[in-house]
Formats: C-alpha cells, structure tokens, sequence
C-alpha cells in the first residue's frame, strides 16, 4: 500500500478556514483534527475554565445530530474521536476507518455553527466538570501546580488551569458559554488538518463542499497582556494530605516561535531528560539526565521530571520533584541549586549535546508514526507558529551549539525568574 | 430492526497480522521469537514475557516479583546501572520490565538502527542481573514513596479493598506493587534468590515489530537471547479455585481532604480462556464502553450527571479477573451512584441486550481493529496475546467471523454468570462525609 510521499497541501478557504491534507496510504485509516485557536489564554477572571467547558458541550448535540447520535455513529466505524483544551488552543479529532471520515467532517462544519447549548445539558455538564475539577483536587500535584502557575502569572492570563477556578465553574451561565463559542468557533479561527489514506484533490473537493457554505467572519482579536519581567524569586507553600513531600519549581521560558526555544530544549534535556511535544506520544526515561542523578541517584527524592511547552507566549519550564518521605524539599532544593550552578558556571559537553539531539530525532520519529500523530503535528504547528516549525524542527535543533545553550541558560535558568513551590504533608 | 439487513465491517484481511506475514521460530533454549516486518516505520518494537510473576510470593512477600523486574535493570554482571541506561538513552530508546501476577513483561522501542543494542541490553538483564545492594536500597525507597503516595490515591485504594473482598483467600487479592511492609523486608538477598529459582529461557516469548527484516531479527535475537542456557527452574505454584462470594458486600475507605470519591463495583469474571469469553467482551463494552462509556456512562454520566469518569471494564487475563464498574463522584452522591450502577447491572444480567446494541458493538469490535494493529506496539502486543492465550496465528484472519457469530443470549449468559445481583462486591473510598 505505501507510495512515495505525498506533499502536504496548505490552503484556506474564502472563509477563512485554514486546511492541511496529507496522503498517507500506510493503513486504512483517515483522520481529521480541527483546531481553534482558543483557550485558557484567552479568558479573563470571572470565566475560567469557560474553553473547556464549551469544548465538553460540543458533545451535547445540534439539531442535525443530537446528543448521543454522534458517538455511537463513530463507534459503529469503530473509530475514536476525542477532544482536547489547552493554553493556547482547543482542538477535535475523529479517527476512522477511511471510507468513513465524511462522517467526521459532516460533524466539525455542523457543530462549529449548530451546536445547541441546551440549559438543561449546560447543568448537566456543570456538575461533571465540577467532578473532573474535584478528581484533579485529590492530587497533591495538582494543588501545588495549580498554585505554582498563579503564581508565575500576575498580569497574564496563562495565570489559571485549564480547568478553571471552582467559583466560576459555579457561576458561570449558558449566556456566557454560547457567547464564547459564537466568538471563537468560526473558521477564520479554526485550522482543519487531515491526514490519511484519501486523494489530496478528492478530499479538498469535500472539504470545500462541506465547510466552504460557513460563513466569512472576521477572527476575533487575540488578547494578550505580557507579564512583566520578574524581579525576585516567588515562592508559593502549599500543605495537605499525606506523607509525600512534592517541590516544583517554573522558570520563566521562551515562546514556541523564540529562536531561544530550541537551545531551551536541549538544555531540558541535558537537565531531566527529553520530552516530545506531541501530548499524545510516549516519552522515554531520564536515569542519566543531571537532575536525576544527583536528586534520585543522590537519594533525595523518588523521581524528577521536567517539561518545556511549546507555547504562543512566553511560558514555563517546570521541575516536578517527588521528594522522598524521609527527606525535606528544603533538601531537595539545595541539590537542585547545586546543578542549576553548574550549569550556569559551564557549558553543556558535546556529548550531552549530541545525546540531547538524537533523544530528539528518536522521540520525533515515535510522535510521527501513526496517522493520528501526523494530524496532530499538521495542525498543533500551527497553534503558534507554521508548518515549517515542525518542518524545519530536526535541522534547527542540530544548529544549537553548547555555548549557545549556555546563554540561553544564564538567561534564563536564574533565581530571579523562577518559582519555587513547596507541598509539605500535614504529617510532617 | 431496519428492515434491510444491515452488513457489518469488511476487513482487508490481507492488511492484518496472519500467518503468511508473522514469522515464528522456537530457538534450541525455548525462546518462541515471532516477528512482523513494518517498512513505513522508522522504529521497531520489541515486547514479551517469562512465565515468572507474583504468584510465587506470599502475602509476606507481596511485591517481590515487580521488584525483581525493576531491579533486573539496575545493574549485571558487567554494566552498571548508570551504564545500562546511558546505553539505551544516548540513543533515544526506552526498555522496561514490569512483574504481574502471573508473568515478568518487558517492552522496548529504539530506531531500527538500533535494535541490536536494546536486544544485547534485554538479554544482559534478564540473565545477568547482579542486584547490587545500594541500587537496591536506592530503588526500594523509590517503591516506598510509591507506596505512599497510592494510600492517599482514591482510586488505587477503592480498588485494593474491592480486590480485598472479591478475592480475600485467592493470590489476585494482593497487591504485585507490594506493600510497605513487605517491600520493607525484602533484601537484595530475596531477589537474587527469586531470579536464580524461577527466571529461565524456557517460555520467554518475544515479539519485535518494526522496519527491521525478518531475518536480520531472528538473527540478532538468536546471538542474544539465544545464549541464555537454560536450567531447571521452580515451576509456578497452579492459580486456586476462586470461591465465590456469597452474598453482596460493601466496603468504605475514608481519606482526610479529599474532593472526590471514587467507586469500584462488581464480580470476579471470566478468563480469556473461556469460551464465552468474547461475549463477556462485547457485553462488557454493551455495558460500559460503546460511545460515550455504554449504559454506565449514560446513565451515570449523562442523565444523572454525577461523574466525569463511569465505565466497565473486564481484564481477560488467564485467571478470574475482575469484571467491574467505576466511577469517580462527588462524595454527597456516593449511594445515588451505586444505586445507579446496581440497577445497571440488574438491567445487563436480566433482560437481553437488543439486536441493534449486538449489531453496533459487533461493527464497533470489527471497525476498531486496523486501528488498534496501526502501531508497532500495537502489532507486538497483539501477537504475544495470541500466543500466550494459544488463539493461532490465524486468529485475527478469523476475527470478523468470532464476532459476527456471537448472540443476544450468549451476552446474556455470560452477564447473569459473572455479574450476580445478589453477590457483588461495592468499594468505595473518599472523603468523611460520603454517602450521606
């Protein structure tokens, strides 16, 4: 079944709907992701959490396919379809056997416009995500994250979860989720990304017919208040259950599209071990990254993780440590600064640089195997930059040298831009 | 039903795993290599098990098999740990090793440039592991602080007293993860002494998928796992009888601070190797599964709006694991839920699922399929289940037919013979003040 590749078509529509198509004939399989460029970013203190919620109520039906109908019809296929909320973007995806994504499409162009948001399935829908809030609050990782990112952002609204704060998960009405969603869910907003087994011009001939007769509105403005630069460390305490002490710490880290970004990366990786960018690929283990070896291996903590996003603005690197129950994070801390100086009074070896790059290549293969994962990179990209970022990410990565790490780590990888957050158990 | 008869899925049969495309070889120690070629990969997958697991511990020595599978990969005779995992980092790859109850998995991914390299580091592990004591001691407290933070997890702990009173004189009520204060007695002494007694060539299965031929991997397979000699080992103690519960039992764990709880209700189920088993599957998904979460989620999630997660879930493995429903709530709506659930259950095991439930589930299973075999780990882990379950090599050719041919009664029998109203286990653990 496979060919030669095919290049990737790029065009919009007259609406303004972005649409990426990528042949791939590895299976019989086709799927389509959609992407709007809305999310936690854009909310303001009174409707946190108002994204995710509309993403949940995308679920809940319009006249065409009422509640209930669609999922069954895409698990009929057997196909999957999911969807998902973030900073800076929501985005859909259905997975399906080939001659099944009409269906797929027929859903996306119908609930950017229909959906209903009944009140009755508003109220449904506030109390299930009042629940998925109330499972994240079982986590000690999460209070002590939730209140690292506050923290982290006075003045920009990457200040709040995903989730949003309970007392506007309580408040909020359906005037002001159908509000939202008309704001945002129109295809001036919206990246479509299909990959699969399907003929470029066939698919754009659909395409066309089914998301063409939306109607041209213009983009809404996208909001943004840069968050001035930190001038002295925070630090935030948080306590409750358990026996387990946790330490987290934020520096302050470049945009997506910074050309610091990709020497922040590698330095991440020297630091607690590479990460892919896809949220839907595996990862592989850090025992040999610096941070692991002197807070796990130094018997201080039980694991350390750490994760660069790729953002539209400047966001976080974040360490999370399991601090071991017969140690303190205090202790914790003190190990980690000792690294953080090392890596300040010197630059990266080659070695670990060359490590850094083929840990890259390797996880970019894995996150770009299945054609569920090549949808996702078409349209993810997009989010905040273009396609060539993701094009061009295995060559610029190779351009990064240690002493171009090393500033970016002087610039950034100090006490006054980060954020130390402490959870200590009430049993301490 | 419509009045035409509507077709289930045709699957491309040339496009699935058969026997014209796995390769399988027994080498000369008992190793069984299967393999499948995947050219539009850049990766390559290896995954298999021993016939070695925690069926072998006791309740004093609960979580010795899983700490044993972690340990393998601290340390041989000739690498250290830091060795070992600079070895398989340096080239974007990962390899682990899990101890189950009844086996010791491993799984491993590089690019296929490198798969003889993870091949030579699977087999130093499993035949030279040296347990050396401050890795141990090391790891240990890393299990420790595992351990801790699963008492203070609502989930984990609804689910160790549901297994606690569904299986209370039967191996499966223990934990593989252990406990603190077994895992606290164990020496690198106990470890050394449960790989020397059980761990041998003798029915390692391995399966590797990925743009590597055929040939090239039994190759590098038989210079690596191939030389591992086999030796007489202890056979794996027979898994008891289950004695069924006799009556319906409820369970409550109350934890301090917590927002949510978590339930867990249900029976022990069948085994993959009943015959029903199948049916128990697509029941499993009527139930709990298809669409948004089948019955339970409708009812739990959609209609009473209780929860964010409710679903079924039966295991299939080669003993009587759990069939069971689960369901995070609000702590104030704990009984509602159960109540809710039960009269889901009762529903499944007393009235037969309709034709248009069969049929939808059927094309579900059928449809799903080249999705679930599109990634080399998908492939590998679907053809080591064929072989530990002896379902033949032929069986995802065969697959759309088992489907098509189960009925509304078999649902129905293997519903009422698992899921007894009258003899289910509830578990629940949160916050003080559920239930009221």
């Amino acid at each position: 079944m496979s060919d030669a590749p095919k290049p990737t078509l790029v065009t919009r529509l007259r609406n303004g709907l972005e649409v990426r198509l990528k042949e791939i004939h590895t299976a019989h399989l086709t799927t389509c992701w959609i992407w709007y460029r809305v999310g936690s970013r854009n909310e303001i203190p009174g409707t946190t959490g108002i994204s995710h919620w509309v993403e949940h109520m995308q679920f809940k039906g319009t006249p065409t396919f009422p509640a209930g109908v669609l999922d069954r019809a895409i698990s009929r296929t057997g196909g999957v379809w999911n969807a998902f909320t973030w900073l800076d973007w929501t985005a859909y995806l259905e997975t399906l056997p080939a001659d099944s994504i009409r269906l797929a499409l027929d859903l996306e162009a119908d609930r950017m416009e229909n959906s209903l948001f009944d009140v009755n399935e508003v109220e449904a829908e506030r109390a299930v995500i009042i629940a998925e809030r109330q499972g994240h609050e079982n986590e000690p990782t999460f209070r002590l994250a939730e209140e690292v990112q506050a923290a982290s952002f006075r003045v920009h609204s990457y200040h709040h979860e995903v989730i949003g704060d309970m007392v506007d998960l309580q408040s909020m009405t359906r005037d002001d989720l159908y509000t939202h969603y008309r704001q945002y869910y129109i295809p001036s907003n919206a990246v479509l990304a299909i990959a699969g087994d399907f003929n470029t011009r066939r698919m754009l001939d659909q395409v066309r017919e089914i998301f063409g007769p939306l109607p041209k509105v213009q983009a809404p403005q996208q909001m943004s208040r840069e968050e001035p630069s930190q001038r002295g460390e925070r630090v935030v305490n948080v306590s409750g259950p358990g026996e387990t002490p946790y330490l987290k710490i934020a520096y302050h880290a470049p945009a997506a599209n910074d050309e610091d970004f990709l020497p922040m990366n590698v330095l991440g990786s020297v630091l607690a071990g590479a990460s892919s960018f896809n949220f839907f690929a595996g990862g592989i283990s850090n025992k040999t990254s610096r941070l692991y070896r002197a807070l796990v291996d130094g018997e201080v903590a039980a694991s350390v993780q750490g994760g660069l996003a790729a953002s539209i603005d400047p966001y976080l690197y974040n360490i999370h440590i399991t601090v071991r129950p017969d140690r303190t994070p205090e202790q914790a801390l003190a190990v980690l600064d000792q690294e953080m100086a090392r890596t300040l009074e010197a630059p990266i070896d080659e070695d670990e640089l060359s490590k850094a790059i083929k840990q890259a290549r390797a996880l970019f293969a894995y996150s770009s195997e299945s054609i569920t994962n090549q949808g996702f990179w078409l349209g993810f990209s997009e989010m905040f930059a273009d396609s060539s970022w993701y094009e061009s990410y295995l060559d610029r990565l190779t351009e990064v040298t240690p002493e171009m790490a090393w500033e970016i780590a002087k610039k950034y990888l100090v006490d006054s831009n980060r954020i130390v957050g402490f959870y200590r158990p009430n049993s301490s | 039903m419509p009045k035409e008869t509507p077709k289930l899925p045709k699957l491309d049969l040339a496009a699935l795993p058969g026997p014209e495309t796995i390769r399988r070889e027994e080498l000369t120690n008992g190793v069984v290599v299967l393999i499948r070629e995947n050219f539009s990969s850049p990766s390559v997958v290896l995954s298999g098990y021993l016939p070695v697991g925690a069926l072998a511990n006791t309740a004093d020595t609960a979580g010795l098999a899983h700490i044993t599978a972690i340990a393998m990969t601290r340390g041989t005779r000739t690498r250290s740990f830091q060795q070992i995992f600079e070895s398989i980092e340096s080239i974007g790859a990962r390899l682990s090793l899990y101890g189950g109850t009844h086996t010791t998995a491993f799984q491993g991914k590089a690019l296929t440039e490198d798969l003889g390299l993870l091949l030579e580091l699977l087999a130093d592990v499993l035949q030279n592991p040296s347990f050396p004591k401050a890795e141990f001691d090391r790891l240990r407290a890393q299990q420790l602080t595992a351990l801790a933070i699963r008492e203070q997890d609502t989930r984990a702990r609804a689910q160790m007293a549901f297994d606690t009173l569904v299986y209370r004189d039967h191996p499966y009520r223990l934990s593989t993860d252990g406990y603190v204060e077994t895992i606290s007695e164990l020496t690198c002494s106990d470890l050394r002494r449960f790989h020397s007694d059980y761990f041998s060539p003798s029915g390692l299965v391995i399966t590797i998928v990925g743009g590597v031929k055929a040939e090239r991997v039994l190759d590098l397979v038989t210079s690596t796992l191939g030389q591992w000699k086999t030796k007489q080992r202890q056979e794996m103690p027979d898994l008891p009888k289950l004695k069924p519960l006799k009556k319906s039992r409820r369970v409550v764990v109350r934890l301090e601070e917590k927002a949510q709880s978590d339930l867990v209700i249900g029976a022990a189920g069948p085994s993959r190797y009943d015959e029903g088993y199948l049916a128990a599957a697509m029941g499993n998904s009527i139930l709990g599964r298809f669409g948004l979460m089948g019955r339970i989620g409708e009812a739990v999630r959609v209609s009473a709006g209780l929860a964010y997660y409710a679903y079924s879930s039966i295991s299939g493995g080669p003993g009587p694991g759990p069939w069971q429903v689960v369901a995070g709530v609000n702590p104030k709506d704990e009984d509602r839920a159960v109540e809710i659930v039960q009269n889901e259950i009762k529903r499944f095991t007393s009235h037969s699922v309709s034709e248009e439930e069969l049929f939808a589930n059927k094309a579900n299973f059928i449809g799903r399929l080249p999705m679930q075999l599109e990634s080399n780990e998908g492939v590998a882990g679907a053809i080591s289940h064929l072989e530990r379950y002896g379902l033949g090599l032929d069986y995802y050719q065969r697959y759309q037919d088992l489907v098509a041919a189960i009925t509304c009664d078999q649902v129905l029998a293997m519903g009422e013979r698992y899921l007894d109203l009258e003899r289910l286990a509830v578990a629940i653990a949160g916050p003080d003040g559920g239930g009221v």
